[in-house]
């Protein structure tokens, strides 16, 4: 019987490994085909698509698309650009979105209750409803710049920046987690003599480790990945182009997808750079909030 | 130092009211103890003094200051909490001088008073580490030192010792109280457990539902307790009460008798009963003893629960003429359950309380 049990068990792990395998490869398929295709020059890609082959690192290999890829394309500029706009975005985020949710959480003012839902309601109106209207605002709008004040944000890095600093779902994540934290640690510290902002700097922040580590991860991809439709719109010169709109280069009239991969595939090293290091906090953060990448 | 003063202090959250109109008179220098049953609103009065709560009407002196509407780091207040709420990031040391280094202190400064508060409670070895490697107990002493740096004129704790075992408990009660005697500070205690107000207190104040019971030292509340409440809340095992008659009332005391008590003559008992009245008869366990059968003023009946705790035996008879009362017998006594019992008092340790006096 023990024998019989034990067979048994063996199988089911096989089976659950085989289908955890599947599960891996269906969701490696379009990185591997990525990384491989980037290598292969369009004609001899676009022909071992019919067959597994297009999986393969077979036939005329070379880097030829990554040269050809950054003749075509300021890569560098646009990855730095990603790179900075999503640095500066994310750590803005996470200073004034952790403000906001430390006053809806301690401060006990009145209507706070209702602001907060109107925040958290702003998370099911997409973007694209409130472009043209964002866009007819940061065209007028002043900037105080190296040379004065100046009028209209167009083709900056701020205009990129400012409108994604205020988020509902970093608010959100905040507020949750400053709700669990121990109300006696903040009546401690107003017993103490702490003034609010001592409060939030010097108790709630340092204890905010696993929240930031969250909502930066989540915030940074969707910075990085993700802002294609706002650049497109509000930056027209090359200097402050995001990677995203930079596909556009490769778009001409012949689609080089030789190259057109090998651009996806450097603009996804730093994304897979920033997962590797961050694997543990990254799966942790979408357990805790529940949401999918 | 300085003392604490309450008059009608109100709190209400809402339409529901919680705090009654308190009034309360803390002495420079005064251990004041707050008990009573969970809800009663102790933990709120003692909010409410270390401005964690605000006033809904009434007036808050500290020092003869009105602090009503003054913050929390303005009243001079320190607290201890029972969950310690010591910040799981700093060290030791940085816990116990959080406060000053949110008043700008120096560094000097900083480490001498630490060193001086870790002295105090022998926890000088302990001030480089973290919370996390802390027993209970040391998280305490460590919430005690934060509140002892900041040289307040009045400590505030609130159930400091709930969440620690009982050997623990007693440890720091006694830390405490010596506390209190190094420091001659005033010190306001919220706790529901009874012991820890008769040992600490210099005076105990009784709550429930927002209302004060009964103000006054420990034994004056155990020997003259104001009403059934406080006769019943202080005292363990709590005291017995059995609906009795009054039959007659004289100026050398009063008669009462009861289904299971024959009519027995309570000396010292006040003008408030009058003749064939009902009222309620107030017998501590400590004062009931066993008496012979034939004892006049007995309470005859069958032993139903025995707990024996060494230095006393905890007997729950069940009375032949109906009821049950409990009795604390000295010394280790291995009673039989079953068994016939007769128990005695002395009417003069007796209590009897008129039906307003609830």
């Amino acid at each position: 019987m023990a024998i019989v049990t034990q067979d048994n068990h063996g199988l089911r792990l096989a089976v659950r490994y085989l289908v955890l395998i599947l599960v891996a490869l269906v969701f490696m398929f379009p990185l591997v085909f990525m990384l491989v295709s980037s290598l292969k020059p369009t004609a001899q890609l676009l022909s071992d698509t019919s067959s597994l082959r297009a999986f393969l690192p077979v036939g005329d290999i070379s880097l030829e698309n990554y040269a050809a890829a950054f003749r075509r394309a300021p890569i560098g500029l646009f990855v730095f650009n990603s790179i900075f706009i999503t640095l500066v975005t994310v750590c803005a985020s996470l200073f004034l979105c952790s403000l906001a949710a430390f006053s809806f959480t301690y401060l006990n003012w009145k209507g706070n209750g209702i602001v907060l839902s109107v925040i958290l309601a702003t998370l099911i109106i997409p973007f694209e409803t409130i472009a043209i209207p964002l866009l007819l605002w940061v065209s007028r709008l002043p900037w105080v710049g190296m040379e004065g004040i100046e009028f209209g944000w167009l083709n900056t890095y701020h205009v990129q920046i400012v409108p994604w600093i205020a988020d509902a779902l970093t608010v959100f994540l905040f507020v949750q987690f400053f709700k669990d934290l121990p109300r006696e640690l903040i009546e401690a510290a107003r017993a103490e003599g702490a003034s609010w902002w001592q409060i939030y700097r010097r108790v709630v922040m340092p204890l905010s480790g696993p929240v930031l580590a969250t909502a930066a991860i989540l915030k940074s991809l969707k910075m990085y990945n993700e802002q294609y439709l706002w650049p497109l719109i509000v930056v027209q010169d090359e200097a402050h182009r995001p990677i995203m709109v930079g596909l556009g280069y490769f778009f001409q009239l012949n689609v080089a997808w030789g190259e057109v991969m090998a651009y996806l595939s450097v603009i996804t090293i730093p994304v897979l750079a920033f997962y590797l290091v961050l694997q543990r906090a990254f799966i942790a953060s979408i357990a805790s909030t529940g949401v999918k990448g | 130092m300085a003392d604490v003063s309450l008059k009608q202090v109100r709190k209400s959250y809402g339409n529901v009211e919680v705090i009654k109109g308190v009034d309360i008179e803390i002495e420079d220098g005064e251990f004041v103890v707050f008990v009573g049953p969970s809800g009663c609103g102790k933990s709120t009065l003692l909010r409410m003094i270390a401005g964690l709560e605000d006033i809904t009407s009434g007036t808050l002196e500290i020092g003869g200051r009105v602090v009503n509407d003054v913050q929390p780091k303005d009243r001079g207040i320190a607290m201890v909490f029972q969950t310690y709420a010591i910040f799981p990031h700093m060290s030791v040391r940085e816990n116990v001088a959080f406060g000053l280094t949110i008043a700008g202190a120096s560094k000097e400064e900083k480490d001498r008073k630490a060193l001086e508060a870790a002295r105090i409670l022998q926890m000088e070895h302990l001030l480089d580490r973290r919370p996390s490697q802390l027993s209970g107990g040391q998280r305490q002493r460590v919430a005690i030192g934060r509140a002892i740096v900041r040289d307040p004129e009045v400590f505030l704790f609130d159930e400091p010792l709930s969440n620690l075992d009982a050997a623990l408990r007693m440890d720091m009660r006694m830390e405490i109280g010596k506390l209190h005697k190094h420091l001659s500070a005033t010190m306001v205690y919220v706790t529901h457990d009874q012991v820890e107000a008769m040992t600490l207190a210099d005076k105990i104040v009784v709550l429930r539902d927002g209302i004060v019971q009964q103000i006054g030292a420990p034994m004056d509340l155990y020997h003259n307790p104001a009403n059934l409440f406080v006769a019943g809340f202080i005292g363990s095992p709590a005291m017995n009460f059995m609906d009795v008659e009054v039959l007659d009332q004289s100026a050398d005391g009063v008669t009462v008798k009861a289904p299971a008590l024959d009519p027995v003559k309570l000396p010292g008992v006040g003008e408030a009963f009058t003749a064939n009245s009902k009222a309620k008869l107030g017998i501590r366990p400590q004062y009931l003893s066993v008496a012979p059968d034939t004892h006049a003023g007995a309470l005859h009946g069958k032993v139903a629960l025995v707990e024996r705790l060494g230095t006393e035996t905890v007997v729950n008879v069940e009375l032949t003429r109906g009821g049950r009362i409990v009795a604390a017998l000295a010394e280790d006594r291995p009673l039989e359950l079953g068994t016939d019992i007769a128990l005695g008092f002395d009417p003069g340790q007796a209590h009897l309380f008129n039906e307003t006096n609830t």
